[in-house]
């Protein structure tokens, strides 16, 4: 920004610009470093769009086909840049469609900044032609919200979206913003938002808790580390690591939080929750100490929690502290960015190893693995299993693709089969399980990281959500890998209703198109595998595209996922069949 | 009484003065599905700062958690949770009645004396009475006067002010560091 010394004054005073609201919107953006936006015009948002004309070569807005394709878009971008999405959509039907993509982003954390169009501030409550009361029904999904009527007001709305959007517990944020504020010039002048008097982003780490903290985990005979996105949203992969090791603690995840630190590492036990491994799940139970780090105890997570953890002491790592005790009592709460926590916690924790704890562990990983992975990985039965085109992808990825999912049982598949080797690796749909947010989720990860290999998975049932994002793709040109395992069900469904419903498969069977015509009709090069001979070829071919590819596999049609943790059972009771 | 038990809590929310907070804030009620008893919003001892006061029947586990889903809201500065016994409280009721039973049922008269509530205004047609207290004190007069008739009655939210000391200009300077 032109900046100007006046003299004979310690006081720095920025040059204002007589500018329209709509050009002061671009210009924050572009204050706030934004490069990619997505997003969909109309009617209310147009002087916008017509800004964002002028300035395209600072900014590139990327048209979605769907509104809710621009937000989960943005939050691919998020997931894996860490920084702020941006989805912007006009007025009415568009900031609706903007609903899904805003409650994904706030239940799973994600900084995303929506901007919407709103018809003009004189027939504000009139009902007028695509008028929606988008900050009322955005509220209880939104992080913050506001309307801005007036253009002056604008410039202050973004640099606390911005700044709200990102710092503490990261969520969404939505500023409504009307037609004639749009259209109205003023002084414009930026100033990032560094501080709101009532918002307090990370909270102070109570004194002695911390040494608590460390002298359970000091005294423990069988401590576990369960962690979640927290420690990839504040960064803290590494301090995180270095504690894992030096205190020798068995460490499992929250789906969020896959791919901190590498799968293949020795101390790194596995996934959590319903369809988690069967050793991380069952030794919730019989740990003394519970370690849990960024994560929120989502009942997911936990199971039955009046069965949950029961015999364990609790320490609970966390910036957010209505996650305390909200559904787990916390003995100790440690409250504060992860990040800086963990490194104050690390020289009180004495170095040790839990050789005979960390056996528990692996004594049932060969139980899992010889009732459930080597038929889900090595399967030799007729019929491909989504697992093993998981770990064909990990083979030729060599464990370093981010791996974005649907919902489903592909997603629970992918998630416990796939190699991270990568942190922010694993962009999925947790708290919300939004079927279609996977296609347009990689697409904004794809344009985020263009260094990353990018690939997509998606179930037949969810890619069908928001197939029309291949169209994205296709005018985008972004190289992502869109892989569809298709066994022709709404999988995971059909398979609670085959252990829970007497295999009544009401609306689950899907009659599904040639996805191989729908993909070239989009000018995608096209693959479609009903062999397992073929699987490995078909992946080389995709790995090796420089272009964006489609690869259908059709996999066994009444695969089920296990190990399983019943709905309303405890995480001791999982089930491997 | 146990922290599982229902009581009547009085929620003390301090907040920014900002459109759309109310909506925010009742949001955490409703998504629980827990009916609000009264509620009262007001410029607080703060300049700038707005005070919401909120009754709800609830248990002590729940209100925890719903204070730390209030508190985490942007533009909350804080936000307390007292039961009837910690703070000091009035509600007020008005009674609006036609004016000839004021000559004609003496016993009104003595009600009125006996019950401290004070006439706001008289005219030919009728009367209004005003009533601050407790919800029982306002009921007592309410059941009293309903045996005359009422023509309009309503009552107002609760508000308080708490026995210990809040802390708010602290902790806005604390925020501010």
């Amino acid at each position: 920004m032109e900046t100007k010394t006046i003299a004979n004054s310690n006081t720095i005073q920025k040059a204002t610009e007589r500018i329209s609201g709509s050009e002061a919107i671009v210009r924050c953006l572009i204050e706030e470093g934004v490069k990619i936006i997505y997003g969909y015009p109309g009617g209310a948002i147009m002087p916008v769009y017509d800004e964002l004309y002028k300035y395209q070569d600072k900014i590139h807005h990327v048209l979605t086909r769907h509104e809710q394709g621009a937000t989960h878009a943005a939050q691919g971008f998020a997931r894996i840049s860490g920084d702020v999405g941006v989805a912007i959509a006009t007025s009415g039907p568009g900031a609706t469609n903007l609903i899904t993509g805003i409650a994904d982003a706030q239940i799973d954390s994600t900084p995303m900044v929506c901007i919407t169009g709103q018809v003009p501030s004189h027939l504000l409550g009139s009902d007028a032609f695509q008028e929606t009361d988008i900050v009322g029904i955005s509220t209880p999904v939104t992080k913050w919200n506001c309307q801005v009527t007036n253009a002056a007001d604008i410039p202050g709305a973004i640099a606390k979206a911005f700044f709200i959007a990102k710092s503490g517990r990261p969520g969404p944020v939505l500023v409504d913003i009307t037609k004639d504020a749009q259209f109205e010039e003023f002084d414009f002048v930026y100033d990032r938002c560094e501080k709101i008097r009532s918002y307090n982003p990370i909270p102070k780490t109570e004194a002695g808790t911390l040494e608590q903290a460390a002298q359970l985990i000091n005294n423990a005979k069988k401590p576990f580390i369960v962690w979640g996105q927290g420690v990839i949203l504040s960064e803290a992969e590494e301090v995180f690591k270095a504690l894992v090791e030096k205190a020798g603690i068995p460490a499992a995840w929250t789906i969020l939080g896959a791919s901190a630190i590498p799968t293949s590492h020795h101390l790194n036990v596995g996934m959590l929750g319903m369809h988690g491994n069967y050793a991380p799940n069952k030794l919730t139970n019989e740990c003394d100490v519970l370690i849990a780090i960024g994560m929120r105890f989502d009942d997911r997570v936990t199971g039955d929690l009046s069965k949950y953890a029961k015999q364990a002491k609790v320490i609970h790592f966390e910036i957010d502290p209505a996650e305390i005790n909200k559904n787990v009592k916390a003995d100790v709460a440690v409250l504060g960015d992860a990040k800086s926590t963990l490194k104050a916690i690390l020289p009180l924790i004495n170095p040790n190893s839990h050789v005979e704890w960390h056996q528990q562990f692996k004594d049932l990983y060969e139980i899992e693995y010889h009732k459930v992975i080597k038929n889900d990985i090595h399967p030799t039965k007729e019929g491909l299993t989504m697992g093993e085109v998981i770990h064909e992808i990990n083979l030729q990825s060599k464990g370093e693709a981010a791996i974005v999912t649907d919902v489903g049982q592909h997603q629970m598949i992918a998630c416990r089969y796939a190699d991270f080797n990568i942190t922010k690796s694993n962009i999925t749909s947790g708290g919300l399980g939004t079927m279609g947010f996977g296609l347009p989720a990689a697409i904004g990860a794809k344009m985020a990281a263009p260094e990353r290999e990018v690939v997509s998975i998606s179930g037949d049932g969810g890619y069908q959500m928001t197939i029309q994002e291949l169209g994205t793709i296709f005018q985008q040109k972004a190289a992502v890998k869109v892989v569809v395992l298709n066994n022709e069900f709404l999988g995971m469904v059909r398979q609670w209703q085959q252990l829970f419903f007497d295999k009544r498969y009401a609306s689950t069977e899907m009659i599904n198109p040639d996805f191989i015509k729908i993909a070239e009709g989009y000018y995608l090069k096209a693959r479609k595998v009903v062999k397992r001979a073929d699987l490995k070829d078909a992946v080389k071919e995709m790995m090796e595209s420089k272009a964006p590819y489609f690869l259908e596999v059709c996999v066994e049609k009444e695969g089920n996922v296990f190990p399983m943790v019943p709905s309303g059972a405890s995480v001791a009771d999982i089930r491997l069949e | 009484m146990s922290s599982n038990t229902k009581q009547l809590y009085t929620v003390s929310i301090y907040t920014e003065n900002n459109i759309g907070l109310l909506n925010r804030i009742s949001a955490i009620f409703q998504r629980r599905h827990i009916n609000i008893e009264s509620l009262n919003t007001s410029p607080s001892e703060i300049e700038g700062v707005s005070k919401f006061t909120v009754v709800v029947d609830v248990t002590e586990v729940d209100i925890q958690k719903i204070i730390g889903q209030i508190e985490k809201q942007v533009e909350v500065i804080k936000a307390y949770y007292h039961n009837l016994e910690d703070i000091i409280y009035q509600i007020s009721g008005l009674f609006k009645i036609k004016s000839e039973l004021l000559f004609e049922e003496r016993q009104i008269q003595n009600i009125i004396k006996e019950s401290n509530a004070r006439i706001v205004t008289v005219n030919k047609d009728f009367f209004v009475l005003e009533k601050s207290g407790k919800k029982e004190e306002i009921m007592e007069l309410y059941n009293k006067l309903s045996v005359f008739g009422i023509m309009q009655y309503t009552r107002s939210g609760l508000i308080a002010v708490t026995k210990e000391e809040m802390r708010i200009s602290t902790l806005l300077q604390n925020y501010n560091h």
